[in-house]
């Protein structure tokens, strides 16, 4: 047989007490020796749980009802023949020497997938102890080989470390040493980028890439991004609420897609390489409809002046906030203490009617920035400015009694669209809450300002009686929006409001944004670590890295001419769905490359020089030492 | 860790004198103290025995101002001399006797059996769920938690004397109270000692089975369980060294919780029982406003309360690596 694994007719049903749910109808798919097959599907797609079939681990209310799962690595050939997983006993001795011996999986989360009570050589080694006759000294050495394999830096000492002890990205890795430590035929890698940064992600996706040649084993990789498919994929599969909609090579699905879903996903994904002024095409689009309360307006409300409105709507200038960590805690002296400067110097301005991307990874200061902008947490040092059309006002300057006025002007979105609404409130009340706080209108006009609010983001305003668990990621994502929206708002602070969306409501989000920011006049600050999404939408573009904001531009050109080591690293770090720009994988950013002392002069932050934002050309901003002469004065 | 346990211990000493401080305010808030009670039993019996009250508020200090027969008190508890009994007219530590140690031994083997009866059902309940076992077992627990110790006491005591006529009241041989300790007499506290371990026990083993089988409930879905099966370990081993590992953590802590518990829900049985432990002297001294007595048993109760509280953080830091190194890990 030259298939390491055949799939055939697979149906696999959910035994609730609500009833059965048809998770994966008959999908048949396979995957050669040594290749890679990309499982590609939105949530609810049943692509995870094909993965937990294959590996016999399905949840107990899970049951496969017809199908088979024929597995054939050489172990099997020798023993005469494929085996039948789909009829094996998942407690069984010949699932649990397939299952992580022959083929091993890799989970999304890596903050829970390990055992924050063992150390990870216990955990990897234990995988080698099951399935292969080593004494315990061997394991361990052939342990230090793989953790040294998957890159970290120290193994020996890695042996010895909690999970815990771990970043995001290096737990990862050791989950992927653990996976690989047997030297399985097969790994299925369940969406083990999508938790994490772009850097990291691309350093990941070759570690796999790299130990698959040298083990000549083949990859099920299941994700739900299309530019990670295109960067490690021979074949590809698309699948829709468990029904395959489409396979082939990687070639033929994205330079000609057949499937209408396919075709609907792929121009759904937002790319570097768009026309300007070109739209994504959500699967579904939302009509916004104004009313009398939620009136178009074009940046006026009569008081407003026109010179101040020609100011920019949100001036920052020399932000800094450090944290003090006590180190030693509860077992030490307690006495020891580390800084760490969350935002380090910042300094920007935002146009009115404009929108400022912010990009950076995880522990930039991005939050740390726009919490203080809201006045969430106090800085150090450096001032804020907001222009309301009337007036400059400090923020910063702001009394507890001057505040809440203040607030209606700027709102917040959140990332999440599950934990940031009330599942006790119904919609109605969650809508006419901040009317309530601010005391504004009587009850029959915040009905009626929230009934339009609904219809602003095309939800339907019979649904105001409703409480949130009976909407959608997407639908709840609008209603956050809305929620923002009800005061009236000049500038909006959207804190990643996509990134726990599938693509399709993805697009259709970021299109309902640009359309509310074009009919409302709003202004927004848009944070978020995707490239992609924030070139999309903003119209200039700050990249953070450790607290400090390193370039800023307008879009164009920080894509077409990034200047900052930083900003070149990430861009190169991002997969696009486009089989004509494919990663580097080569020319990878380091772990050097987000370090701010190891930058090449003159960007060079180790404390020596004096560093400032210095304008290259046309309003691109690179922080550089400050007499580098570089740059226009 | 040295410095750990070090400052732990260092922190006991604040924690027991806030806690003496409360308790000689709570032995003193009942109007009046023992002596008011003796004058008014004298003139029932119409002597007048000024002479004697005279003596007794001399000598104990009563005629002092509040705060320094505290600090006399707490002096002499320091110096292992813990009052005088007016009741029984000894002092305490003659009183009490063997009563201390007594209620330690019942409480320690209590404890001992809320462990190790819940914790086989607990994690049966937790694995098997919804099975016939789960629901009888917890059935069981239901009852358990909602029947009161004194009840059980008599129901057990009536059921041993109608039916197999034995009298399994008191925590020894009759022949054996007051007697020295000898190795007899420890094996008849050992006879005795089921009963009661068992009465005052049921109520807290059905919390624990509730509660550790919620514990592990919760832990058995976590994805490193999902992981270690996808290992390949067998149900049974990734069962006992991962979510089980974690679910002890609650099991742990809850030693410093059980104690004052345990020791209360004692007190009652201990005087349906007739057990010779610090439970109804406690009763009787808080009634006579027996000030001494009462402070002195409630001090010690509150000692074990925190040794308790000390040995759970120990075990718990002892057994999870987080707590162990968090502090420096959480940068």
């Amino acid at each position: 047989m030259d298939k390491l694994l055949q799939v055939k007719d697979l149906r696999i049903h959910f035994h609730l007490d609500e009833g059965v749910v048809e998770a994966v109808k008959n999908v048949s798919f396979d995957i050669p020796h040594g290749g890679t097959v990309a499982l590609v599907g939105e949530s609810g797609s049943g692509k995870s749980v094909i993965s937990q079939a294959i590996m016999g681990i399905l949840p107990k209310s899970a049951k496969i009802e017809t199908g088979e799962i024929l597995f054939c690595d050489e172990a099997a050939l020798a023993q005469g023949g494929p085996i039948d997983i789909s009829r094996l006993n998942p407690a069984g001795t010949t699932m649990q020497d397939i299952r992580g011996g022959r083929i091993s999986i890799i989970f999304q989360e890596p903050m829970t997938s390990l055992s924050p009570l063992h150390t990870v050589g216990n955990q990897i080694m234990e995988a080698l102890l099951l399935h292969r006759p080593v004494s315990v000294a061997e394991a361990a050495e052939l342990t230090k080989d793989m953790l040294r394999a998957v890159g970290f830096p120290d193994p020996a000492r890695a042996l010895k470390t909690y999970p815990f002890e771990l970043s995001g990205g290096l737990r990862q890795r050791a989950m992927i040493a653990m996976a690989l430590v047997c030297r399985p035929s097969l790994l299925i890698a369940d969406e083990p980028t999508t938790a994490l940064d772009v850097t990291i992600q691309a350093q990941i996706l070759k570690i796999i890439r790299d130990l698959q040649s040298e083990l000549g084993m083949a990859v099920l990789m299941i994700t739900h991004d299309l530019g990670v498919v295109a960067n490690v994929a021979k074949d590809v599969v698309v699948m829709y609420h468990g029904e395959i909609m489409e396979r082939g090579n990687l070639q033929e699905i994205y330079r000609n897609p057949q499937h209408p879903y396919l075709k609907a996903l792929l121009a759904a994904v937002p790319r570097f390489d768009m026309e300007p002024g070109e739209r994504l095409k959500p699967i579904r689009s939302i009509e916004t409809k104004t009313g009398h309360l939620m009136a178009e307006r074009e940046n006026q409300n009569g008081s407003q002046k026109p010179e101040e409105l020609e100011k920019p709507i949100l001036k920052v200038d020399g932000l800094r906030k450090s944290f003090t960590i006590r180190k030693g805690g509860v077992f030490g002296s307690g006495k020891e203490r580390n800084t760490v400067h969350a935002v380090n110097n910042v300094t920007f301005q935002v146009k009115r009617g404009q929108c400022l991307g912010l990009v950076g990874e995880s522990g930039c200061g991005k939050t740390t920035l726009s919490k203080m902008l809201m006045r969430a947490l106090s800085p150090d040092e450096g001032s804020i400015t907001f222009n309301d059309g009337e007036k400059d006002i400090d923020i910063l300057g702001l009394d507890e009694k001057s505040l809440v006025p203040f607030r209606q002007k700027m709102q917040f979105i959140f990332q999440d669209p599950f934990s940031s609404l009330n599942p006790r409130m119904t919609v109605g009340d969650i809508l006419t809450e901040p009317l309530v706080i601010h005391n504004i209108g009587t009850p029959q006009s915040r009905k009626e300002m929230a009934e339009e609010l609904m219809e602003l983001v095309g939800l339907d305003r019979r649904h105001l009686k409703r409480y949130p668990h009976s909407f959608s990621g997407g639908q709840r994502q609008r209603i956050g929006i809305a929620r923002a929206l009800a005061l009236r708002p000049e500038l909006i602070i959207c804190d990643e409001p996509v990134s726990a969306l599938d693509v399709s409501i993805q697009a259709q989000i970021l299109n309902l944004l640009k359309d509310l920011q074009a009919k409302l006049g709003l202004t927004y600050i848009f944070i978020s670590h995707n490239l992609a999404v924030v070139d999309y939408i903003a119209d200039d573009i700050a990249v953070m890295c450790r607290g400090r904001l390193v370039e800023m531009a307008p879009r164009e050109s920080l894509f077409k001419n990034p200047i900052h080591p930083y900003t070149k690293g990430l861009l190169k770090a991002v997969p696009e769905p486009s089989l004509d720009h494919l990663l580097d994988f080569n020319h990878l950013m380091n772990e050097k490359a987000s370090n701010p002392e190891s930058w090449p002069t003159p960007f060079t932050d180790d404390g020596s020089q004096q560093l400032a934002l210095s304008d290259m050309s046309g309003e691109h901003y690179v922080r550089t030492h400050v007499n580098s002469g570089l740059g226009v004065s | 860790m040295f410095g750990y346990i070090a400052r732990r211990l260092l922190i006991m000493i604040p924690t027991m004198l806030v806690i003496s401080a409360l308790v000689f305010i709570i032995i003193q808030l009942p109007p009046g103290d023992y002596l008011t009670t003796l004058i008014n039993e004298l003139q029932a019996q119409g002597e007048s025995g000024e002479e004697r009250i005279a003596y007794y508020r001399e000598l104990y200090g009563l005629d002092q101002p509040m705060i320094i027969q505290y600090f006399n008190w707490l002096w002499g508890m320091l110096h292992g001399d813990f009052g005088h009994s007016f009741e029984y007219d000894l002092p305490v530590s003659e009183v009490v006797g063997d009563r201390m140690s007594l209620t330690f031994v019942l409480n320690f083997f209590t404890i001992l059996f809320i462990y190790i009866v819940a914790f086989p059902i607990g994690v049966y309940s937790a694995v098997r769920q919804y099975s016939v076992g789960d629901y009888s077992l917890t059935l069981i627990g239901y009852l358990g938690l909602a029947t009161p110790n004194f009840l059980l006491a008599l129901i057990l005591l009536y059921i041993a004397k109608a039916y197999f006529g034995v009298d399994v009241g008191g925590l020894m041989d009759e022949q054996y109270i007051d007697a020295p300790w000898s190795m007899d007499k420890a094996l008849s506290v050992l006879e005795h000692l089921w009963v009661p371990v068992i009465v005052i026990g049921t109520s807290g083993t059905a919390s624990m089975i509730r509660r550790l089988r919620a514990n592990l409930l919760d832990e058995l879905h976590k994805q490193y369980v999902i992981t270690a099966r996808a290992k390949g370990l067998s149900p049974k081993k990734a069962l006992v060294k991962y979510p089980l590992r974690m679910a002890l953590n609650p099991f742990i802590s809850d030693i410093g919780n059980l104690i004052p518990d345990v020791i209360s829900g004692s007190a009652i049985v201990a005087v349906v029982l007739g057990l010779e432990t610090t439970g109804p002297m406690l009763l009787n001294a808080l009634l006579a406003q027996d000030i001494y007595l009462a402070g002195s048993f409630l001090m010690f109760v509150a000692l074990l309360t925190v040794v308790g509280m000390l040995v759970s953080d120990l075990a718990l830091a002892l057994l999870d690596p987080r707590i162990r190194l968090g502090a420096e890990a959480s940068k």
